[in-house]
């Protein structure tokens, strides 16, 4: 299968900065890969590159197309959902603001859209007349993967979805994630600090230090070895 | 109590014009944290456009509504063109070009039509209304405030571009995220203030004659109303340009009746201020760190 | 081993230890080169340049006092021509009706800033940024109509003043003593602003300028240096006032309109705010500028004021000496890389990093 995200030798820049020097990185059409790493080698900086929000250099394919010199508006509307660090929901929109504006590059009504999210994820259609401030931490992440689905993508990006959350609302998550993918067959670029649970879902990993891919191949032959099984796993 | 209640009216004529002015001051603080200075003068230079096209025997409301379109236009076109430079620029960068425009429009003007008072035509007739308790021209001047205003809301409510621009000036990177075109939400939103600026503009000339320096007081009372109801309250800014006209009118009529009425009215709303610092309606400006 | 290391690097520090004296000497040279050249400017130009040269030095005063309180404490104003018209005053009513020697109204007109300053500076701790902006806004709005107001101020007419008389003796006619006066005046208001910026207050100002909640939560007394900060940037504003008002030998409400303010902030931004030097930059483009736009079209001279200010910004939008100040700097350390090395790549950092404009978006 070819992959349907592909980057190829990818340095990416804040400022003078170098933060990555020159990795490379596949997603397979359907599949999901997981990045894994440190605090600061680059996880959140390689998603930026993907979606133009960093200044990068290398080659960034999607779907056959070249994704560099194009704006993160463009990069979204070819299909690219990316749920950022923070979630970056809009607190101050109720929730079906914020689903409306998942899709708003969809030519199409979104209320069918917006009934299947609701299917994924109930808790949102009792609030969905709240300020999206006003959703706990773990709503809110389901907030902002709600709406990035919304966006009908190809390619769904999430940076540390689990982060803050309570080990059953992360397992949770991830569980609704996984069967997203399977039904609506969107591939998946994870970022993910728990190691153990992103290796299990996922189908290729890379471990990232410093803006160097150090190791990849797949998740099981990552999660077998026994390096990373000491730092990154703990046993 | 006749006399009370008709300043209190003529006041809410008055202050429906600030309060179009203070939305759209408020529109552009919301999506860029900038006060447009220029916003007063920007209506000035289109209210010399709808003279022009009335003189030109265009019929009043034709005259309005092309205005309006043209002022739109001209509002995305000063965006994108003298405001983009500084978008990344320190705030008083942006503010200092703001200044300058408010200067340039304010020359161009005298130079075009000349620093004379012009008469300019209302839409609504002269007359006593409910037992002289208010005019025909102030209900008319209020009456379209409010539609434009409702308008407004729906607009941004129930329109998908209405949307797009609010998420866009609530987390710009969010919304690149989902596709919208932060840029472009920013020139419409100059473009709508610029067409709400240019209704301002429209109403109040003929009660203020029609002259470059017509809007300079207008827009201070709109930054006032703005600010008194709460700078990022679209909401807040109607309530306080209304609540402005209203105290102007008062202060005018009962506590001192010359120039220094402008000064009278600014301390009363800097008091006001001094109890609720960010605006009756407004929420905490937070710094950014 | 131990021992050759602290060896290696007490010698660097040696090495590294003149190099800043030689520059030290270097910037001492040139900076007194510049106040003799400033010295004998005067006798080398007509009257009227002379007076253009006071006018730009007194703005310059007027603009480092904003600076001040802007660029270094993060509180903007545009009343700043409300103290210049307070510090006016004070000189010319003393001089007028009481008959104070020119010179003799500066330290009450000092007073009088710095008293209006706190004053003003108490309530103004409750405002932040558009606020501010619309308090002192309504200040430099009510201060021409005030003055209107009294007699004392000599209502709408204003008061006349003699203008003061050059020391016998010294051979200099009036205009050059009063811009060697005024040059005087402004070297000590820079030394000053100088010495503040770059000790304890200055630290202070900059970190409740730049960290709000940190400063607080370290123990800094932000109410006092917040008010501090207000009462000496108009002290400096209003003793410009003064000058003013002994220069031109009148004073009248229409002189202190808003238009005055917002030239100060003008003069501020297109200067560097957070800036010495730009003061002085500033107020040579509030005296000098509005007359090119005039020389280039008499149609529509304020339209080129606006003009010139828009192209100043996209420029150099952190003002001239705030855009050129680290481009001299980078210049410095290509003809001495060894030493400044440190410094510079310090400068470069704080004008790429995007964490540092978004924090300093307020400059
Ligand atoms: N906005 C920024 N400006 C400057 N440097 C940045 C910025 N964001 C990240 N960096 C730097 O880039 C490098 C990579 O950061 P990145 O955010 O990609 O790390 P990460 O792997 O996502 O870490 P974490 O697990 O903590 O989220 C770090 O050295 C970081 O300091
Ligand atoms: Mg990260």
């Amino acid at each position: 299968m070819a992959p349907i995200l592909h980057l190829h030798a990818v340095k990416a820049f804040y400022g003078a900065f170098e933060a990555l020097h020159g990795i490379d990185v596949a997603v397979e059409d359907g599949g999901m890969t997981v990045l894994l790493g440190a605090n600061g080698a680059g996880k959140t900086t390689t998603l930026r590159a993907v979606c133009g929000m960093v200044r990068s250099e290398g080659a960034i394919v999607f779907a056959g197309e070249a994704l560099q010199r194009r704006s993160t508006e463009e990069i979204a509307a070819m299909g690219v959902a990316h749920v950022p660090e923070g979630r970056g929901t809009f607190v101050g929109l109720t929730v079906e603001e914020n689903l409306r504006l998942g899709g708003y590059t969809r030519a199409s009504k979104p209320h069918d859209a917006m009934a299947r999210m609701y299917g994924y994820f109930p808790i949102l259609a009792d609030r969905r007349r709240q300020q999206a401030g006003a959703l706990s931490g773990g709503e809110q992440q389901m907030l902002a993967i709600a709406r990035a689905l919304m966006m009908a993508p190809r390619l769904l990006v999430l940076d540390e979805p689990s982060f803050g959350l309570a080990p059953r609302v992360v397992e949770a998550i991830f569980a609704i994630i996984d069967r997203i993918r399977r039904e609506q067959r969107v591939s998946v670029l994870l970022v993910e600090q728990n190691a153990s649970l992103a290796l299990e879902l996922a189908d290729h990993a890379y471990l990232i230090e410093t803006g160097y891919v150090v190791a990849s191949g797949s998740a099981k032959a990552l999660a077998d070895d026994p390096q990373i099984r000491r730092s990154y796993l703990g046993y | 109590m006749h006399l009370f209640l008709q300043q209190v009216f003529s006041g809410l004529a008055s202050g429906a014009i600030y309060a179009s002015l203070a939305l759209a001051l408020v529109m552009i603080y919301r999506a860029t944290d900038l006060v447009n200075f220029a916003q007063g003068e920007m209506a000035m230079f289109s209210t010399y456009i709808a003279w022009m096209l009335v003189n030109a025997a265009v019929p009043f409301w034709a005259a309005f509504a092309l205005t309006l379109i043209v002022s739109f236009i001209g509002g995305m076109v000063i965006e994108r063109v003298v405001v983009r430079p500084v978008e990344n620029a320190p705030v008083l960068a942006a503010v200092v070009v703001t200044i300058g425009l408010l200067l340039i429009f304010n020359a161009l003007a005298g130079w075009l039509f000349t620093y004379t008072l012009q008469e300019f035509p209302s839409p609504f007739p002269d007359r006593p209304l409910f037992g002289a308790l208010m005019t025909t021209r102030d209900l008319g001047v209020i009456a379209v405030t409010l539609i434009m205003l409702a308008l407004l809301f729906a607009f941004f409510r129930f329109t998908a571009t209405g949307l797009a621009m609010r998420a866009a000036a609530q987390n710009p990177a969010s919304a690149r995220l989902c596709g919208i075109r932060v840029g472009r939400m920013l020139a419409i939103g100059w473009g709508l203030a610029a067409a709400i600026g240019a209704t301002a503009g429209i109403m109040v000339a003929p009660i203020l004659f029609l002259d470059p320096e017509m809007m300079s007081g207008v827009l201070l009372y709109a930054f006032t109303g703005a600010l008194l109801g709460g700078i990022t309250s679209p909401v807040g800014a109607v309530i306080g340009g209304l609540i402005v006209g209203v105290t102007e009118n008062l202060v005018g009529t009962y506590l001192i009746a010359s120039q220094l009425k402008l000064t009278v009215a600014l301390i009363l709303i800097v008091i006001v201020l001094a109890f609720r610092p960010n605006g009756l309606f407004g929420t905490a400006i937070v710094r950014r760190v | 081993m131990n021992d050759g290391t602290a060896a290696i690097a007490s010698e660097k520090l040696a090495v590294g230890g003149e190099a800043r004296l030689r520059i030290g000497a270097w910037r001492r040279f040139a900076i007194a080169a510049l106040i003799v050249l400033a010295a004998a400017l005067p006798f080398g130009l007509s009257n009227y340049q002379v007076f253009e040269l006071t006018q730009v030095m007194i703005y310059a005063i007027a603009v480092l006092g904003l600076n001040i309180l802007t660029g270094y404490n993060g509180q903007i104003s545009l009343g700043h021509g409300g103290f210049f018209a307070a510090g006016g005053y004070t000189a010319a009513v003393l001089m007028h009706r009481y008959g104070v020697p020119y010179w003799a109204t500066l330290p009450p007109a000092a007073l009088v800033g710095f008293a209006l300053g706190l004053l003003f500076g108490l309530p103004a701790l409750r405002f932040e940024g558009p606020y501010l902006a619309l308090v002192t806004l309504a200040m430099a709005v009510a201060t021409p109509q005030t003055l209107k107001y009294f007699s004392w101020t000599g209502g709408q007419q204003g008061l006349n003043l003699a203008k003061p008389a050059p020391p016998p003796g010294l051979g200099i006619d009036r205009d050059r003593w009063l811009y060697l006066f005024v040059l005087v005046i402004l070297l000590v208001a820079i030394r000053v602003a100088a010495n503040l910026l770059n000790g304890r207050t200055g630290r202070a100002w900059m970190a409740i300028r730049d960290h709000p909640i940190a400063a607080a939560a370290m123990g800094v007394d932000t109410p006092r240096y917040k008010t501090l900060a207000f009462g000496t940037s108009t002290l400096f504003t209003a003793v410009a006032g003064a000058l003013a008002a002994i220069v031109v030998g009148f004073v009248a409400p229409e002189s202190f309109s808003l238009f005055l303010s917002i030239s100060f902030l003008v003069g501020s931004a297109v200067g560097g705010i957070a800036t010495i030097g730009g003061a002085i930059v500033g107020g040579f483009f509030i005296e000098f500028v509005p007359n090119f736009a005039n020389d280039i079209s008499d149609a529509a001279p304020w339209a080129i004021y606006g003009l010139a200010m828009l192209l100043f910004m996209y420029a150099m939008p952190r003002g001239v000496v705030g855009s050129l100040g680290p481009l001299a700097a980078w210049l410095r350390g290509r003809l001495r890389p060894a030493v400044a090395a440190g410094e510079i790549s310090a400068a470069s950092n704080n004008a790429s990093s995007p964490q540092q404009t978004s924090q300093g978006r307020l400059e």
